[in-house]
Parts: structure tokens; C-alpha cells; sequence
């Protein structure tokens, strides 16, 4: 398994599977299947790959501690990565599209609706995140600095769910389903952080946790 | 002289023969795919029972009306029964027309009742020929910022009231809508009450915009659009333009509305198409026209103005919207 996680194949092959719904948008467009409110159609769609990939990208953590394959860690950056990519194609067809860059209506709309105000700011603070996603800008800022920026993802799922929820009419089915795992998600990481300075505490002259350690049964 | 021209193509730029000679191959390949994805997509209809619903019939020589919209190109029938809001039948617009396939709408009966001195139980037929049915093309501004233009066929609603003739006492008119279970299962999903209400003032019931629908493109009404008989009220919002009603009553008080009771700030009983005032979560000043790619302007009343201001003269619409 560890083998299998290192192989620089699984990595490119991942690469290529994170570009399927993309390539399953350009299909659906080829084939006539965007309906008759095509623009809207496109911002669901990449809007609903974005929330997906923050989801995944903030399962990593906790998938490394469960199943035990701290490895996993290797494609962490690069989902990341494509949560941002499909954050810039539902953006930028709301942007250049759906509001054909009328500026004017663009700014009022981000002050005045709060889905928008949300959103928009869900996407404005994942620029950071992209940026400084090299090797380089994490020994720039230092570790410490860079994880403490990096938590931004936890209030940027939360902006994301709440943008969702505040746009649908009644049914609210699918937004609470994502709220649930983001719930989920983030709330394994409280339980993880009580769960270490317990021990921390039990066991002062213990080395601070870096990286994830197998679990223990205790 | 010899004149050396630099070819344009070397012998890198050919083909290679394996490729060219398949090139057929490739393209078969390509066919196959998409019809291997097709069938894919289309498996769960090869498997699925024969659909037992209601279907719609032609409804001939309609004649044109005096209030129909000139000028409007009218949207693709393919659009208007893809893309529907009737939650009963699911929430994504293109729910209904997967969904009320097996909508069966006959026989259908319609109550009205209430404040009206001969209060009347109709049958679909006897109602369809109360009076002469004719085409209106009509534009169609959804809540949510999206149009269309629709050729629909039926009768001023007025003709119905003068029908049953209203007491002194009816002052508003409540709709409802066919709520069954078992005809419609995902009912319990869509997040709002049902069955479905909406309400008029009796004034605006009885303006002669106000239309009693039966049909849409010279058929009677396809399921995802509110078969067998609806109401539309072109310069309102298309929520206001209730579906499959079963139920007229007349009342003295203003009526319960369904989106109101889910959101009393974010959709009014008025509802009016109203550009200047926005629904509190997104914009109402423009809308996309399906099939254009750029937003037009939102016109008040939705352009019907002229038939409908005078209704409203003196009230305050950013309260009462």
C-alpha cells in the first residue's frame, strides 16, 4: 500500500481523475445536455465540484489517522488545488458570464447578497491558500505560519455551505448533506486536538506530534 | 534558372500510414463510445416500466387573441416542458418532466365554491368550453430570474367568475392545487407546505390578462406544466401562476399563499414583476431570456403595465410586493 501511495503513477493518475467532472462538462456541452438555462446550468456544476473537492481535501487528515495511511498526505496539496481550480470555473462563469463583466452590478451584488458576499469571500480566501501551496512559500513563512494560514480551509468550507444553503428556495436537502460532512470533518479535528493535549498533558516529556502517528487505543 | 522554393511540407508533416489507414478505426472507436455513454445514460429508461400518465392532445383551430404579446419570439417547447419549477414532482427543473410521466389527470373535477352565488363542481370538459378557448403568447418571468415566452391556450378567468358570479362578500380568490401522494411521492421533499395554494385579489381575477390555461404550443397541457388546467398571470412572478388546481374559492379575507407562508419576506401575495425591488437574496432587475446568452432588463409589471398599473394606483409596491 505504501508502495502504491509513493508511486509518482498514483499521484499522475490522480492528477488526471480530479479533471474528469471537468471533462464530464465539456462532454455534457458537446452533446447538448447543459438544458435550457445552460449558464446556470455550468455555475451548479463547477459550484458543486468545488464543494466537493474542499470536502475531500479536509478528508485527508482525518482519512490518514483512520485508515492508517499517513502517506495520503501526498495529494493533499493537490486537491486542494483543484477545490481552487473549480472555485475559479464557478467563479469566473459568474463573473464573465452569467454577468458578462458588468462591473457595477458584480460589486453590488457582493455587498448586497450575502450568498454572494459569502461565496465571494469563501473564493477570495482561497488565493492565499493557492499562492502559497509551493514548497518555497512553506519554508518562507515557516511551518508554523503556513499551517496556521492553511486552517483558513476550515472557515472557508463553512463559507462555502453557507452559500449553498442561502441559494436554494425550499429544499435544503443537498446544503445540509454538505453541512453534515463539513460538520464531520471538522469536528473530528476538535475531537483529534483534545484527544492530543490530553496525552500531551498525561505525557509532558512526550515530542510534540508532527505528523500524524497511528492511533492509539487508549 | 532553377527557382528553389522552401516546401511547405516535409516529409515530418506526413501522416504516418498506420494512422492514416486508422483513421476509420478511430472514428469507429469514437462512435462506439458514444454510443456505449448513451446507452449508459439511457439504461435506466430501457428498463423502466411504459410510462401510464396523461399525455397531451392537440387542440385545433385556436384562434389568436386580441390580449396575446406581439413581438416576442417564442421560447422552444422543448424548453418550456425541460425546464419547470413543480416541486411536487422534485425540486431540479428537470424533475417534472422525468417525474409526471405517470401523472394521470383524468377524470378531473375543479370545486368552485365559497362566496359565489352558484357554487359548481366542473368536470374538465364542462369547464375547457365555459367560453371560446384562444391562443396568448405571453412572456413568463420566474421568481428566480429566468424568462421565457409561451403561446398558451385558454379563457379570461373572468369568464369563470361571471359563470359562478361572486357574493358581495368575495373580495379575494384562493387556488389549490392536486396533492396526492401517491401519484405525486417526492411531494414531502420539496421543503414548502403542500398541497400547493395561491391567491388573487378579485380584481386582478378578474382582469382580462388574467388567464385560465388549458394548453401551450396547440396541445392541451403536458403534465410538467400543470395539466390538465392552470392559471397564468403574466406580470406576476410564475409561482403566482398556479398549476393542476382542483380546488376556486371565493373568500372575504386574503388568502394563505404557499410561498409567502415559507418566506413571508422574500415572496409577497402580491408578487408583482417588480425590477426595483429585489428579492432580499438576489436581484430582480434582470433576468436571462431562455436560449439568450445576455441578461436583458426586468420590466416592471413585466411589461403588462398598461392592463394592470391602474389595479395598483396609490399603493406603496416596495411594501406590498
Amino acid at each position: 500500500m505504501d508502495a502504491f501511495l509513493k508511486s509518482k503513477w498514483t499521484k499522475r493518475a490522480l492528477f488526471v481523475v480530479c479533471l474528469v467532472p471537468l471533462g464530464d462538462l465539456i462532454w455534457i456541452a458537446f452533446t447538448g445536455g447543459l438544458g435550457p438555462n445552460p449558464i446556470t446550468f455550468v455555475e451548479h456544476f463547477t459550484g458543486d465540484w468545488t464543494i466537493r473537492f474542499i470536502c475531500i481535501t479536509l478528508a485527508v487528515t482525518p482519512l490518514r489517522e483512520i485508515l492508517r495511511q499517513p502517506q495520503l498526505i501526498r495529494f493533499r496539496r493537490m486537491l486542494g488545488l483543484y477545490a481552487f481550480f473549480y472555485a475559479c470555473l464557478h467563479f469566473s462563469t459568474w463573473f464573465g458570464i452569467d454577468n458578462f463583466f458588468d462591473f457595477h452590478a458584480i460589486a453590488k451584488d457582493i455587498v448586497k447578497r450575502p450568498f454572494i458576499t459569502v461565496g465571494f469571500t469563501a473564493f477570495v480566501l482561497m488565493i492565499p491558500l493557492a499562492v502559497t501551496s509551493t514548497d518555497r512559500m512553506v519554508r518562507r513563512l515557516g511551518y508554523k505560519k503556513w499551517v496556521a494560514l492553511h486552517r483558513a480551509i476550515y472557515v472557508i468550507a463553512i463559507l462555502a455551505v453557507v452559500h449553498y444553503y442561502w441559494l436554494v428556495k425550499s429544499d435544503e436537502r443537498r446544503p445540509i448533506r454538505y453541512g453534515i460532512l463539513v460538520a464531520a470533518l471538522l469536528l473530528w479535528r476538535v475531537g483529534a486536538w483534545v484527544r492530543d493535549r490530553r496525552r500531551r498533558q498525561a505525557r509532558p516529556a512526550a515530542a510534540p506530534r508532527e505528523t500524524a502517528t497511528p492511533v492509539e487505543t487508549a | 534558372m532553377l527557382i528553389k522554393n522552401k516546401p511547405d511540407l516535409t516529409y515530418a508533416d506526413i501522416t504516418p500510414k498506420a494512422l492514416y489507414m486508422g483513421r476509420r478505426n478511430f472514428l469507429l472507436g469514437l462512435g462506439v463510445t458514444a454510443a456505449a455513454v448513451k446507452l449508459y445514460k439511457n439504461l435506466p429508461y430501457v428498463f423502466a416500466a411504459k410510462p401510464t400518465g396523461s399525455v397531451p392532445v392537440p387542440l385545433n383551430n385556436i384562434p389568436l387573441s386580441k390580449y396575446t404579446t406581439t413581438g416576442e419570439k417564442i421560447t422552444p417547447e422543448d424548453d418550456v416542458t425541460h425546464y419547470n419549477n413543480y416541486y411536487e414532482f422534485g425540486t431540479d427543473k428537470d424533475d417534472p418532466a422525468k417525474n409526471a410521466v405517470n401523472f394521470v389527470t383524468r377524470p378531473w373535477t375543479v370545486s368552485v365554491e365559497g362566496e359565489v352565488t352558484r357554487p359548481r363542481k366542473f368536470s374538465l370538459e364542462e369547464i375547457m368550453q365555459l367560453a371560446p378557448l384562444e391562443e396568448r403568447v405571453y412572456r413568463h418571468r420566474c421568481v428566480e430570474a429566468w424568462s421565457m415566452v409561451v403561446p398558451w391556450i385558454g379563457y379570461s378567468f373572468s369568464a369563470l367568475l361571471n359563470e359562478v358570479q361572486p357574493t358581495p362578500k368575495a373580495k379575494f380568490v384562493a387556488f389549490q392545487t392536486y396533492y396526492d401522494l401517491r401519484q405525486m411521492p417526492l411531494g414531502p421533499e420539496a421543503g414548502i407546505q403542500l398541497p400547493y395554494v395561491e391567491g388573487l385579489r378579485l380584481d386582478e381575477a378578474m382582469n382580462p390578462l388574467t388567464l385560465l390555461c388549458f394548453g401551450m404550443y396547440g396541445e392541451t397541457l403536458p403534465n410538467q406544466d400543470g395539466a390538465p388546467v392552470r392559471m397564468v398571470i403574466p406580470w406576476k412572478y410564475g409561482f403566482k401562476s398556479i398549476k393542476s388546481i382542483v380546488k376556486i374559492k371565493l373568500v372575504s379575507g386574503m388568502p394563505p399563499t404557499t410561498w409567502n407562508l415559507y418566506a413571508p419576506d422574500e415572496y409577497g401575495f402580491y408578487s408583482n414583476v417588480n425590477p426595483n425591488r429585489d428579492h432580499p437574496r438576489w436581484s430582480q432587475a434582470t433576468e436571462r431570456r431562455l436560449g439568450e446568452f445576455f441578461r436583458r432588463k426586468t420590466l416592471m409589471f413585466n411589461g403588462y403595465g398598461d392592463f394592470v398599473a391602474s389595479m395598483y394606483a396609490g399603493m406603496d409596491l416596495m411594501k406590498w410586493y
